[in-house]
């Protein structure tokens, strides 16, 4: 888990000292308010990347220790349950339809939306059902 | 392969001394361009030719022959890896360096030019404005009479607009547009610059040879964007005043804010 | 269902195939999870677009083989070339590689029963598809499909400019696509990050899987972007709000900036994934272990950090940016794609270079790409920009870039991973056929562009006079789109070939290295009844040639290799059902 958290705190880092190095090098030019955009997007990535990446860190010092960062485990150490895997399902679909409708609201006007929505809360309740009783499509 | 359809290229862009395919510039700032551009192309072909000679090395030395043996299982040589990177951050460095010095003599704009043009672009044509070098906007307007047609005619047609230029003086454009974004480009300066709205964007130009040359919107601007073309005339320090004071004339008489 | 997958065991324990259960016919594919069924539908959708947008080029370079051409109105090219970039960009080379192959290989690499969210994974897909369809549905409307370009600059691309239902779609379907984007790439690091196989540790994971998550990354860090970027685009064409227009206060140049915050990375998001793909071809084909496996790590990472702060090196002209950051930062990404080179000839070096298809297609990504990559470094030189900037030069290069990683290095990944994902074989000779075509095309299509480019052919533009003097460069191109085309087709008829006659394909076809190839072609659901032990990067060639494994990891197989394993492995419990 350390090598995730440092990835990601590399990336955000670098973000964070080219945030600061191109707010510095743009501050006398006549220009600036026309790419002050960059320097806030850099450092909404350095936020971005810094969110896994302290989390990762955090819990990486409390975490048992995993199999797989464990170079010399083998493949009896992993065994069991990984976790819950669904099968096949509807709801994907349906949520995709719906967002289609919903999106294309933005072109044909509201009346799409009312589709859109009407079927994304049918999903997103078919989800829950799904998941809670484990049930079959 | 590659090499040999460069080595055609040159031959096709250059006749007389190696150009690689590019205009030498007719302009001061386009031939230091120019200049840049022989030097990193060179650097460029050298590094291309060894990783491309590395490769077709060990494409044709390291082929399988029949025999399934299983090669040596090196995986790592930490010495070398340092090599190669810290040689392309040396060549990276020494061309930052010559960009930097020839983008500074490109982009700066002397404080006192010979003449003002405000080139203003629009969809899709341009306008050229001569502020007769006292930053007065009385001058000389040129527009375009063009409606876009099917096709595209010779940019140095009488259809398109065209731009003179006085040689050896350095002009200042002050390139503006009223619409969408457009691309002032012209080729045989080595230089083109977006004409935005909200931005005036200022350069200059000294150009050291008399000539036609064309130009044309680089930059999309929608449905006639192959029609924007216009062109340059680069004539002598006194043809320039004698046309300038021509077209005052005519357009004095003509009334003010009329096109040529 | 909801199934509880279990580690499997040791790859020497026999096993029984799992039965089948579940829904059947078109039920089954669109009720699927299966990471492995939605990168089988990915793959396909995408190389559909592919198709459709290589369509659109050839009718575009058609146009362009005479001055005045009239093959199609300046309005229909407008869409072309508008469409053709759209497609390729949103919809094939991206999708391609993070929905398509890593969506399949990815949680194989990495010994995983499934994506981690196989759900969202569905979900993603099919916004993909919705999207992609609304995109090319554009063409269907009264004003036609979007004709502003693929970065559909402002304020050109505002009501005024571009009214109609057609760049409105343009705008849901990269919505659409954004979003689908953003899940798969949480998906592809969650899964990387925490379903990977015990000993599997991060310097273990194959290179393709390095560079997928390193994309992942990217993805998330370009796509929102975009997002925000496009919806405000829409506010400005439909709520009033003037945010890239000039009239109420806006800034146009804004529009550049997000664009291309979002459209750097997401070259990048375009290009690693196919460099993890030659990774993954050279070694093989080599029969040696990938050379400075670090180095290419560090490298990978270093790409996708840089890659962040070089945005307006495509902005060089607009004349309001910093020329010397982003000019030393795009010089800067030359420095770890000069370490990837390197490391790709390392691996080949004194192997046992083998050019099966897939070696041929990797061996000709070096070739073409290292002339993009120059000329891209050339191109983060603001005064030689200048003097190129939107003229045939930058298009040469792009499609030398992308062109070279997506197809050449697209292929490759394809040609090699197919036996893997459809269980049969695609036919040597025609492969080769393909590679060939390709290779020539490429090089008769683009070297004439960049000479253009430097006699100031602006691109874009859907005619010429003949006084320019362009025609011949221009025909010359065009023959080798035409054999470009011809190279796809002959893929396509392979494909049908292997379809109609198939050729059973081995569990492990090219002697891989990675632990894809240590199951079934296709794999069985849930991917692995047995794995082999995981001591180094490539796990299934040190458990098929425990005496050619690399001297650094021999001590720590000693213990486990196939000839003394120590523990029992215990038989897993076939997959249980709640």
């Amino acid at each position: 888990m350390k090598i995730e958290a440092r990835l990601m705190l590399f990336i955000s880092g670098f973000c964070a000292v080219a945030a600061a190095i191109f707010w510095g090098a743009g501050l006398n030019r006549a220009y600036r308010t026309m790419t002050s955009g960059g320097t806030i997007m850099l450092g909404a990535c350095c936020l971005l990347g810094l969110l896994p990446g302290g989390y990762y860190l955090w819990w990486s010092k409390r975490m048992t220790p995993r199999p797989e960062d464990n170079p010399e485990a083998t493949q009896a150490q992993g065994a069991g349950v990984i976790g819950v895997f669904p099968g096949n399902s509807i709801w994907p679909f349906v949520l995709g339809v719906s967002a289609l409708l919903i999106a294309l609201s933005l072109v044909f006007g509201f009346w799409t939306a009312i589709f859109g929505l009407t079927l994304a809360i049918s999903a997103v309740i078919g989800v829950i059902v799904e998941s809670r009783r484990g049930g079959v499509v | 392969m590659p090499l040999l359809l460069l080595g055609g290229a040159v031959v096709l862009g250059g006749c007389q001394a190696p150009t690689f395919g590019a205009f030498r510039g007719a302009t001061t700032q386009g031939h230091d361009e120019f200049n840049l551009w022989v030097g990193m192309f060179i650097a460029g072909l050298v590094v291309a030719a060894i990783v491309w000679g590395l490769i077709f090395w060990t494409v044709i030395r390291h082929r399988r022959r029949g025999s399934s043996a299983i090669p040596h299982q090196f995986h790592e040589n930490v010495p070398l890896e340092i090599i190669y990177t810290a040689l392309p951050v040396v060549i990276v460095a020494g061309i930052f360096y010559f960009t930097v010095v020839t983008e500074n003599k490109i982009d700066a704009v002397s404080s006192n030019p010979a003449e003002i043009v405000n080139v203003q672009a629009h969809r899709w044509g341009w306008n050229f404005t001569y502020d007769s070098g006292k930053n007065l906007s009385q001058g000389v307007q040129i527009a375009t009479t063009a409606e876009p047609t099917l096709l595209a005619q010779p940019a140095t047609s009488k259809t398109y607009p065209q731009l003179v230029l006085p040689v050896g003086e350095t002009v200042r454009i002050v390139l503006t547009s009223v619409d969408v974004v457009h691309g002032f480009y012209i080729p045989e300066f080595n230089f083109s610059r977006y004409a935005q709205p909200g931005v005036v964007n200022k350069f200059d130009f000294t150009p050291t040879t008399t000539g036609v040359f064309s130009g044309q919107c680089t930059q999309y601007c929608g449905l006639y964007h192959a029609e924007m073309l216009f062109s340059v005339r680069v004539v002598s320090k006194s043809a320039f005043s004698h046309w300038l004071s021509a077209q005052q004339a005519s357009q004095a008489q003509s009334g003010s804010g009329a096109t040529s | 269902m909801t199934l509880l997958a279990e580690r499997p065991g040791v790859l020497d324990e026999p096993h029984e195939p799992e039965p089948e259960h579940g829904p059947t016919g078109i039920l089954k594919w669109i009720t699927s999870t299966d990471h492995k069924v939605i990168g089988k539908s990915y793959l396909i959708t995408s190389l559909v677009f592919f198709c459709l947008a290589g369509v659109m080029a050839i009718l575009m370079r058609t146009q362009l083989a005479s001055p005045d051409s009239t093959v199609v109105s300046q309005h229909t090219y407008n869409e072309l070339f508008t469409m053709h970039g759209s497609l390729m960009l949103y919809l094939f080379a991206g999708p391609f590689a993070f929905g398509g192959l890593a969506n399949y290989i990815v949680p194989l690499q990495v010994g995983a029963p499934d994506m981690a969210f196989p759900r969202l994974n569905a979900l993603s897909y099919w916004l993909y598809l919705g999207g992609g369809i609304t995109m090319v549905a554009g063409f269907l409307t009264v004003g036609g499909a979007a004709d502003f370009g693929w970065v559909a600059y402002a304020p050109l691309s505002d009501a005024v400019n571009s009214p109609g239902a057609g760049p409105d779609m343009w705008i849901v379907a990269l919505i659409l696509t954004g979003f689908s984007a953003i899940f798969t790439g949480v998906n592809i690091c969650v899964t990387v990050f925490y379903l990977r196989a015990p000993g599997m540790t991060m310097f273990r994971v194959p290179i393709f899987t390095w560079n997928m998550v390193v994309t992942g990354i990217l993805i998330l860090i370009a796509f929102p972007v975009l997002t925000a970027a496009l919806i405000m685009l829409w506010a400005d064409r439909h709520l009033g709000t003037h945010i890239y227009s000039v009239a109420g206060g806006g800034v146009p140049v804004l529009w550049q900036n997000l664009f291309w915050f979002f459209g750097h990375p997401e070259v990048y998001i375009l290009a690693l994934p196919y460099f993890g793909m030659v990774t993954e071809v050279l070694p093989v084909f080599s029969r040696k272990p990938v050379f400075g496996y670090r180095g290419m790590v560090f490298a990978t990472i270093s790409i996708g950090a840089l890659s962040t702060s070089v945005w307006a090196h495509h902005m060089f002209t607009t004349g309001v940016v910093l020329l010397p950051f982003f000019s030393l930062m795009s010089y800067l990404i030359a420095v770890p794609t000069g370490i990837k080179f390197f490391n790709w000839i390392g691996t080949m070096w004194r192997g046992s270079l083998k050019f099966d298809t897939p070696m041929l297609f990797a061996v000709g990504f070096l070739i073409v790409f290292l002339f993009g990559g120059v000329t891209g470094v050339f191109l983060a030189s603001p005064p030689i920009d200048f003097a190129t900037h939107d003229t045939y030069f930058v298009v040469a290069h792009f499609h030398e870039v992308l062109f070279g990683s997506a197809v050449f290095g697209g292929f490759a990944g394809l040609y090699y991973w197919y036996p893997k994902m459809f269980g049969r074989m695609l036919r040597e000779s025609l492969g080769k056929a393909s590679f060939w075509f390709m290779f020539v095309g490429f090089w008769v299509t683009f070297m004439p562009q960049y000479l253009l480019g430097l006699r100031g052919m602006p691109r874009r533009i859907a005619e010429y006079s003949a006084s320019t003097g362009w025609t011949s460069l221009n025909r010359i191109s065009t023959v080798g789109a035409y054999l470009l085309f011809t190279a796809v087709a002959i893929m396509v008829v392979n494909f049908y070939v292997s379809w109609r006659r198939p050729v059973q394909a081995p569990g492990n076809p090219w002697d891989g290295h990675t632990l894809e190839w240590a199951t079934s072609s296709p794999p069985p659901h849930h991917n692995f009844f047995r794995l082999p032990p995981i001591r180094s990067e490539r796990p299934l060639w040190d458990f098929n040639h425990p005496e050619h494994t690399t001297r650094k990891h021999a001590e720590a197989l000693a213990g486990t290799s196939r000839g003394a394993t120590p523990e029992p492995a215990p038989v897993p419990e076939e997959a249980g059902t709640t």
